[in-house]
Parts: structure tokens; C-alpha cells; sequence
């Protein structure tokens, strides 16, 4: 659907160069939503702005539905944006314009007959949940229904893609979520492949099959949420994934732990289907070790059971040996050094 | 010597009327002219719509250069391409051509800063949408500066009224012109007073008229 062919912009600020995007190949399947992650500078925004061609890459290719964007003339390129639909961080709705007019404002930029707008922009206004709200002006509407407005009017001339810049950055938790669950609407219910960007891996866990995470300019990693999720091979990524899961004890409840004579600490990651096989007391009972769960979390990503356990052993020392090599034909397990935290 | 009111009445409503014509019709082809004006320095700046070096540069040079001439001066300097172009440099009509050449680079001034405050955010998402530059002009740039924008050109219209007077002096006509001939003149305190009241009431209508339009169009 969208494909990025070793793409790299570079800004010109007098004889200062930036280089926002570096070398970057992507490609974004029809249907899904892709997310990219990076910390605030990474060059996401310049990433997606290319897509629509609001910056244009000082090389490389990008492949829109199989055209080569590069080659259109201006009026292409319009026609091009009208088929992909974008929502903004600050909404960015006209406040000259009702929330009616503002859906309508892309209508009337297709040239479509006044009586065709006035039933499609009441028919977005039901699919977003704002019917009542078609008269009001966006000063009069929260962040929230700001963002609905965005998505609806981004909706209107029914494109076959939605890019998002960081689309729920300016909205408090609970906004975010419904926002979310509106998006996941969209690509479920209309069939729209969705392509964001954020800061936050949340968003990412939530909504997204696959994610790319970017640094200075380039995708460091890229895979399906799962398995960035489960096997992230960046420290970059790794601190995204904490920021969402807290996988480690606190330092007092560790203490206490150890004062109570623990001395070795073992993570257990079960990955999908195992998840919810009762691996652990299954071989610790064949090898007569108790099992001492001292924290943990089991979530879903993508449908699929995730789990983080941190474990200690109590038993004889060969038996225990036992039950981590068994284990490791199943699960992953590494030993905790207790100290790093 | 006194002046003799039964004949001076009608004078002094003729003189109203020739005032507020002035002011009219510089505020329309002024308006028409800056905001042209305007728009194209706005759209033609470093990164916008329309971005062109050459036409930015050379608009804002005209216009500081033709901004900081005094009116008076203007006025005197610009005679022969009045002659020229209106036939003679005297009425109302001869006021009219100086006034709209200043009161265009006043108002250009006023609709690029206007504009500017437009957030950038709203010019991009249609943008996005596959607005091309003449429709971001018409349907986003005008509408969303609109309310300021009124606000402005009342600014300068209470200017205007300002500058109508003043071409009266030299043969503008208006109440100008009265003020001149017999306030100053003949030096009848009477008919100062009564210019300066009606001057008065025209600016408190004109900004009475502008902050209606504008709070209107900005729903506060
Ligand atoms: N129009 C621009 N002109 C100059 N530099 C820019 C421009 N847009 C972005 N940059 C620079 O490119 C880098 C990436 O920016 P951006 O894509 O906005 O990052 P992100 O969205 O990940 O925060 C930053 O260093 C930023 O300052
Ligand atoms: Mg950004």
C-alpha cells in the first residue's frame, strides 16, 4: 500500500544540513495498522509528511497503491492527498467553519453536489458520534471531539489510507483511548489501512500489528508488535517497552525478598499459546521444587497471551538445574541479577 | 466678519457627504488593492503556499518605502500621476487616487499580519486534503483571518478620515476643505467647532460599525 525505497530528506537551514529521515525502506500492507515509534526528533513527522508529499524526499522512492509518487505532476499530487485522509496532534480544524462545515470543506474540494455533502457529512457525523454537535464551532468542543471532527473530515472523500501525526499526544488518557478504539473502528469497519506515529508505545501496544521504531532518522527495528514486544533487540526499543510494563520489582519489595533468604531470581517469558499451558507447575511438580512467584504479568498483544514472570526456586540444587533446562525446551528463563534493580 | 449660517448649512452637509464619499471609496479600492497586496507578500514568504523570493522582496521594499512618506507629502509628490491619471488634482475625486495608493500599502501591512497569525497547522491539513494555493487563499487564508481583519481595516478607516481631511486642505473638498476656508482663514470658531463634532461623530460611527462586524464574525 505504502512503500518507502531507501528514502532520506534532508533540511537546509542556511549552511546547517539536517538530516531528518536517513535511508529508510518500509513497506505498509493494505489493512493493517503500522505504527512508528521514536522519541521526539526521531524524524517521524518528516517520515509521514512524505507520504502525502507535503515535504518530498531529496531521494529515494515512495510507492503510493503501486505509483511512484515522484513522478506526479501538481495536480496529481492533489489528487493523490484527497485519497489519503491525515489527522493532526493540534486537530488543526478551521474555526471559521462549523463541525458540519469543516467535514464538508474536503466534499466541496471534490466538487461534490451540495445534496451528496449534506448526506455524507451526517452520515460521518454518526459514524464519529458527534450528530449533535454538526452546528458547533471546534472552540466550543473538547480535544476529544476535536479529534473526531479530524478523523471525520479526514474520512470524508472515503480514502484508502489515514496517516496520523500523533494523533492522541494532546489528549488526556481516557480521550486516548476512545480515540484509539475510533481508529481501530476505521481500519476494521472501513477496511482503511492506517499508518501513525507516536511517542508513546502504548498506542502502539493497543491498536497496531506491526511497528517500526526510528532514531536519528532511521528504522532500528521493525516487526510485528509481538515480537518487538517479546524480543526487542534495541535498547532504544527496550525503554519504550518498560514504559509500558513495569517487568521488575521495586527496589524495597526486592529487599524484603532477599531478607527472607532468596538469592537467585529467574524471569520466565511465555510467548502465545503457551501462555496459557501450565508450563511451570507442571515441571516443577515432576521434579519436587516449589515454585515462589515474586512478580509478574501475563497481557495480550495482538490476541495473543504475553507472559513476564519473575520466579524463584525453592528445593535441592541438581532438581532445580532440572526444572531451568525442561523449562528452556518451552519458555525463556534467565537468571535476574537481584542487585541491577 | 461673520459667517452666515442659512447658506453654510447646506455647505457643511455637501461637505459631509463629499468626506464620506472619500473615505468610501478609498476604503473599497484601498481594500481591494491591499488585501491583494497583502495576500501576495503572505503567500509569497519563505515556506508558504506560494513561496517566491523575488516578488516578496520587492513588495516589502515598495512598501517601506511608500509607508513612512508622510501623507501631506505623498499627496503633493504624487500630483502628476493624478493629473494623469484622474484628469486634475483637484475634488474629491483627485483626493480619492493619493488616498487609495497610501491607504493600499497601510492595509497590505495589516492583512499579511493578520495572516501570519493564522496557525500554519490549519494552511497544511488542506493542504493535505489537495487544496491548491488559489482555493487555500480563498477558503481558508481570507475566512479564518476575516474577524481581525475587519478590526483592521476600521483602523485604518478612522486613518482615512484622518487623510480626507487633510487633502481638503489642498483642494480635496470635504470638510477639510471647510475647516480651512473658514475655521482657519477667516478664523470662525464657530465652524471649527462644528467640523470637529461631525469629524468626531463619522470616526465613532465607523469604529461602532467595524466592532459590530467583526464580533460578529468572531462569535464573542
Ligand atoms: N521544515 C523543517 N526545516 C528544518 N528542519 C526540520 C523541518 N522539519 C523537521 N526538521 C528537523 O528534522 C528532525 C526531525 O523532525 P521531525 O520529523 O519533526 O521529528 P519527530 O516527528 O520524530 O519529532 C528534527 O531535527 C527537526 O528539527
Ligand atoms: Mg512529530
Amino acid at each position: 500500500m505504502i512503500e518507502f525505497r531507501n528514502i532520506s530528506k534532508t533540511f537546509k537551514i542556511g549552511n546547517r544540513e539536517v538530516n531528518a529521515v536517513n535511508n529508510v525502506s518500509l513497506s505498509i500492507e493494505q489493512g493493517e495498522i503500522f505504527g512508528i515509534i521514536g522519541f521526539s526528533g526521531a524524524g517521524k513527522s518528516t517520515l509521514l509528511r512524505l507520504v502525502n508529499l507535503l515535504e518530498n524526499p531529496t531521494s529515494g522512492e515512495i510507492h503510493v497503491k503501486g505509483v511512484n509518487i515522484g513522478s506526479l505532476s501538481q495536480k496529481e499530487v492533489r489528487k493523490l492527498r484527497s485519497g489519503i485522509g491525515m489527522i493532526f496532534q493540534n486537530f488543526n480544524l478551521f474555526g471559521s467553519r462549523t463541525v458540519a462545515g469543516n467535514i464538508a470543506y474536503p466534499l466541496k474540494l471534490a466538487g461534490v453536489p451540495k445534496k451528496e455533502i449534506n448526506e455524507r457529512v451526517n452520515e460521518l457525523l454518526s459514524f464519529v458520534g458527534l450528530t449533535d454537535k454538526a452546528k458547533d464551532f471546534p472552540e466550543q468542543l473538547s480535544g476529544g471531539q476535536k479529534q473526531r471532527v479530524g478523523i471525520a473530515r479526514a474520512l470524508a472523500t472515503s480514502p484508502d489510507i489515514l496517516i496520523c501525526d500523533e494523533a492522541t499526544s494532546a489528549l488526556d488518557p481516557d480521550t486516548t483511548g476512545e480515540i484509539l478504539r475510533l481508529l481501530k473502528k476505521v481500519n476494521k469497519e472501513l477496511g482503511i489501512t492506517i499508518l501513525l506515529i507516536t511517542h508513546e508505545m502504548h498506542v502502539i501496544q493497543e491498536i497496531c500489528d506491526r511497528v517500526a521504531v526510528m532514531e536519528n532518522g532511521e528504522v532500528i527495528e521493525s516487526d510485528s508488535v509481538f515480537n518487538v514486544f517479546t524480543n526487542p533487540t534495541h535498547l532504544t526499543t527496550q525503554r519504550f517497552i518498560q514504559s509500558v510494563q513495569q517487568d521488575r520489582p521495586s527496589a524495597t519489595l526486592l529487599e524484603e525478598w532477599r531478607k527472607k533468604g532468596g538469592k537467585h531470581l529467574y524471569r520466565v517469558i511465555f510467548k502465545g499459546e503457551i501462555a496459557s499451558d501450565p508450563v511451570l507447575s507442571r515441571v516443577t511438580r515432576k521434579f519436587d521444587v516449589d515454585v515462589n512467584i515474586v512478580y509478574g504479568s501475563v497481557r495480550e498483544l495482538q490476541e495473543k497471551l504475553y507472559g513476564n514472570l519473575l520466579v524463584s526456586f525453592v528445593g535441592q540444587e541438581e532438581n532445580i538445574s532440572s526444572v531451568l533446562s525442561e523449562l528452556k525446551q518451552d519458555v525463556t528463563v534467565e537468571e535476574v541479577k537481584v542487585n541491577e534493580g | 466678519m461673520k459667517v452666515d449660517w442659512s447658506t453654510f448649512w447646506p455647505r457643511i452637509v455637501e461637505s459631509t457627504g463629499e468626506t464620506i464619499l472619500m473615505v468610501i471609496m478609498t476604503l473599497i479600492f484601498g481594500s481591494i488593492l491591499g488585501i491583494t497586496i497583502g495576500l501576495l507578500l503572505f503567500v509569497t514568504r519563505t515556506g508558504n503556499i506560494l513561496e517566491n523570493k523575488i516578488v516578496f522582496t520587492l513588495l516589502n521594499i515598495l512598501i517601506n518605502i511608500i509607508r513612512p512618506i508622510p501623507f501631506i507629502i505623498f499627496l503633493v509628490a504624487i500630483s502628476p500621476l493624478t493629473r494623469a491619471v484622474v484628469g486634475t488634482t483637484i475634488g474629491t475625486w483627485a483626493a480619492i487616487f493619493p488616498m487609495t495608493i497610501a491607504a493600499s500599502f497601510g492595509i497590505a501591512r495589516v492583512v499579511e499580519n493578520n495572516l501570519v497569525s493564522i496557525d500554519s497547522g490549519v494552511i497544511e491539513a488542506a493542504k493535505a486534503m489537495g487544496a491548491s494555493p488559489l482555493r487555500i487563499i480563498f477558503t481558508v487564508l481570507i475566512p479564518e483571518a476575516l474577524g481581525p481583519l475587519i478590526l483592521g481595516l476600521t483602523f485604518v478607516t478612522v486613518s482615512l478620515i484622518d487623510f480626507s481631511a487633510m487633502a481638503g486642505t489642498v483642494g480635496g473638498g470635504g470638510l477639510g476643505h471647510v475647516a480651512m476656508t473658514y475655521g482657519y482663514q477667516r478664523f470662525d470658531g464657530s465652524v471649527m467647532l462644528v467640523t470637529v463634532i461631525i469629524l468626531i461623530v463619522l470616526v465613532q460611527i465607523a469604529q461602532w460599525i467595524g466592532n459590530t462586524l467583526s464580533r460578529k464574525i468572531m462569535r464573542r
